[in-house]
């Protein structure tokens, strides 16, 4: 069943953000082919209603924890597409600092704690960010995002334990795309009832359309009620796909070109569009103004990034330590194979 | 007559080979099945031998690693693929206290025979939890071998000899080494693991290098062999354990030492093999031993950085010549 359709502003919005994220992640895709972006890109083309479902209910002060396929979480976080794309580059002026690229972006001024790139290893941190929530403020609440394939890790059975346990406002978010690379839903999980799996640990567990953005709105605003309420973690299963292969370096030979193309069909950009032009939210001008929009921010995000500096050598080893131990001492020249 | 053949092809004949040979021999890891592996060392090979023999694990490091070793204890001989050491270390339990120990604790009634394979190193701008090189905590324990296969002759061997091995043998592919093209030497057969190998004689100076290390320090010898000093290098092939004789005798007729680490320097494999070298060679030694190592910092992303961070030819030719006082 689909639910209602919110009010006007919030429908737009939604719309607008789905549009945001897919113009980034397509420039993405364009400047890794020209070099510009290297390393390991993951794009979460075909899975922006569930970024943009979750992130845009959340309170400007609530966390969130998320894994290498990050960038529409962030964008909708509130991270400006510049300092994203410029992380992309490399550049100093990105939100991360440029060291992390396009796995690691970070943003403590919007509590986007990453980012995190070893699949099932910030569930944990979920947790604790949580625990630190309930223990000093009590009213924030932690979004957590993983892949269904990060719930056959031991970390994650951990941490929904532990959560659990001591009742933590972490919302865990499994954003179900069938494929951990090139492993399908059915040969990793015994229980593909992901939900039914996580109600095992004994907290809320609901499975939602991760390709109607209204639904995942509707299923997170349920879940930050009761969390706020105290009623502990919630697990959101957000069933999609994604439209592109794993990373730049995966030749997709896994899947077929029609299952491929059957999800297509419910492009959850072109599907939302269609619904919002049918209720009369907006029309076809409307729905260009969102595009050219959404267009004009990225190349602005792509100069700035291109503008960047790169920073000094010199400067290799900081932020290591917070506070830079005054013991130990460098390699000495010869060593360093200096002369 | 030779053959021109990449590493990765090395390997994947190699596996090919195993499964062949024996049929206690399995392979299983992330990914090794349909999508043929991360490094495409297995591709193709489940439809051969069947899903069964090239099993698709879950991501589950902890869990099929520790399979793996009960696997080998229970009368198989399974190879088990960890995409790289950066996970491996979700596995490192396993590792460390099952399939290390177990002989041990148990007084010698249970050997563990596995053989457990992960790509290691930077150098492809995969950031900091993509690209260590954490080859010394494995070598650190005692009950594992390890082994780096550095040319497309040692990818090509080495498995079948650690699959020979009663003992659980760790082997590090360095990520950058796959593509790497080599000949492959007519009639090969198994590797003594327990021997470095020179790979280029030298009368000036000894360079210890291994895995991703090796292909710099012999341009570095090149370099040097073109200023004078002949450089002799060492592929250590396993680091645990050490050939201590084959440096040692190097180093006796060199009197100097380097040693090329894509570690971090600090208590690290340089250090290791340093102080191996100063132990036994002290009056021999015209210098201290010099290390190339990488920087104390997490790997970073931006591609000038991350090279600023890891061992660069020049730094090589530079602790050459600070050895030679040239
Ligand atoms: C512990 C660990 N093991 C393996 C990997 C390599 N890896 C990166 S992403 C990925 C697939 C993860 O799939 P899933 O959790 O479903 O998320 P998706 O990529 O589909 O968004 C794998 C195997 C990793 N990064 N970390």
């Amino acid at each position: 069943m689909t639910a209602a359709l919110p009010a006007i502003e919030t429908t737009v919005r939604l719309l607008g953000d789905m549009i945001r994220i897919r113009v980034m992640e397509e420039r993405c895709a364009e400047l890794y082919q020209q070099t510009k972006i290297r390393g390991f890109l993951h794009l979460a083309i075909g899975e922006e209603a569930v970024s943009t479902g979750v992130v845009s209910r959340l309170q400007p002060d609530d966390a969130v924890v998320a894994t290498y396929r990050e960038h529409g979480h962030a964008l909708v976080k509130g991270i400006d597409a510049a300092r994203i794309m410029a992380e992309m580059y490399g550049k100093v002026e990105g939100c991360s600092g440029g060291r992390g690229g396009s796995m690691h972006l970070f943003d403590a001024d919007h509590r986007f704690y990453g980012g995190n790139a070893i699949v099932g290893g910030h569930l944990p941190l979920a947790v604790g960010l949580g625990l630190a929530d309930d223990m000093l403020d009590g009213h924030r609440a932690t979004a957590c995002f993983f892949g269904e394939g990060a719930m056959a890790e031991g970390e994650f059975h951990e941490a929904m334990n532990l959560a659990a346990l001591w009742d933590t406002p972490t919302l865990f978010v499994c954003e179900n795309n069938l494929y951990a690379m090139g492993t399908s839903l059915e040969s990793s999980e015994s229980e593909t009832n992901l939900a039914v799996k996580a109600a095992a640990y004994n907290l809320p567990a609901w499975s939602v359309d991760g390709m109607d953005v209204v639904a995942v709105a509707e299923a997170t605003d349920r879940a930050l009620t009761s969390i706020r309420g105290g009623g502990g973690p919630v697990f959101l299963e957000a069933k999609t796909y994604r439209f592109r292969a794993h990373s730049m370096f995966d030749p997709d030979l896994y899947r077929s070109k029609d299952e491929i193309e059957r999800w297509k069909e419910r492009d959850p950009i072109v599907t939302f569009t269609d619904r919002l032009i049918e209720a009369g939210h907006i029309d076809a001008e409307g729905i260009e103004q969102l595009w050219a929009g959404a267009r004009a921010e990225m190349d602005d995000a792509v100069a700035f990034a291109e503008a960047g500096t790169w920073e000094p050598v010199e400067r290799l080893t900081t932020n290591v330590y917070r506070r830079t131990p005054s013991s130990g001492h460098p390699a000495p020249e010869t060593e360093r194979g200096q002369v | 007559m030779t053959d021109t053949i990449t590493y990765r092809d090395a390997l994947h004949d190699a596996h090919r080979e195993a499964l062949e040979a024996d049929d206690r021999v399995l392979v299983m890891g992330e990914d090794v099945a349909d999508y043929g592996g991360t490094y495409a060392v297995t591709k193709g090979l489940h439809e051969e031998f069947g899903r069964a023999r090239v099993r698709n694990t879950p991501l589950s490091e902890s869990g099929f690693v520790g399979a793996g070793i009960g696997a080998a204890l229970g009368g198989l001989r399974p190879i088990v693929e960890v995409m790289t050491v950066n996970f491996s270390l979700l596995a490192l339990d396993q590792i460390v206290n099952t399939a290390a120990t177990y002989l041990h604790m148990s007084g010698g009634q249970f050997n563990v025979p596995v053989v457990i394979r992960m790509a290691t190193g930077a150098g492809r701008q995969l950031a900091a939890q993509h690209s260590h090189s954490l080859e010394a905590w494995y070598a650190h324990v005692p009950g594992l071998r390890v082994v780096a296969p550095a040319t497309v002759t040692d990818a090509r061997w080495m498995l079948a000899s650690a699959l020979d091995d009663p003992d659980p043998v760790i082997m590090f592919e360095h990520a950058a080494l796959y593509a790497s093209k080599g000949e492959l030497s007519d009639g090969g057969g198994p590797v003594d693991l327990d021997r470095a190998a020179i790979r280029r004689p030298g009368s000036d100076i000894t360079i210890c290098a291994w895995g991703g290390t090796l292909s710099k320090a012999l341009e570095a010898a090149e370099e040097l062999g073109s200023d004078g000093i002949e450089a002799e290098v060492i592929d250590l092939r396993t680091l645990r354990p050490l050939d201590d004789a084959t440096i040692v005798q190097s180093v006796m007729r060199t009197n100097r030492a380097v040693v090329v680490d894509e570690g971090w320097r600090s208590v690290g494999l340089s250090a290791e093999i340093s102080a191996r070298i100063t132990e036994q060679c002290f009056y021999h030694l015209d210098a201290p031993v010099g290390r190339v190592c990488s920087a104390e910092v997490p790997i970073p992303y931006p591609s000038h950085l991350e090279q600023a961070a890891l061992p660069q030819v020049p730094a090589v030719v530079a602790a050459a010549k600070a050895a030679m006082n040239r």
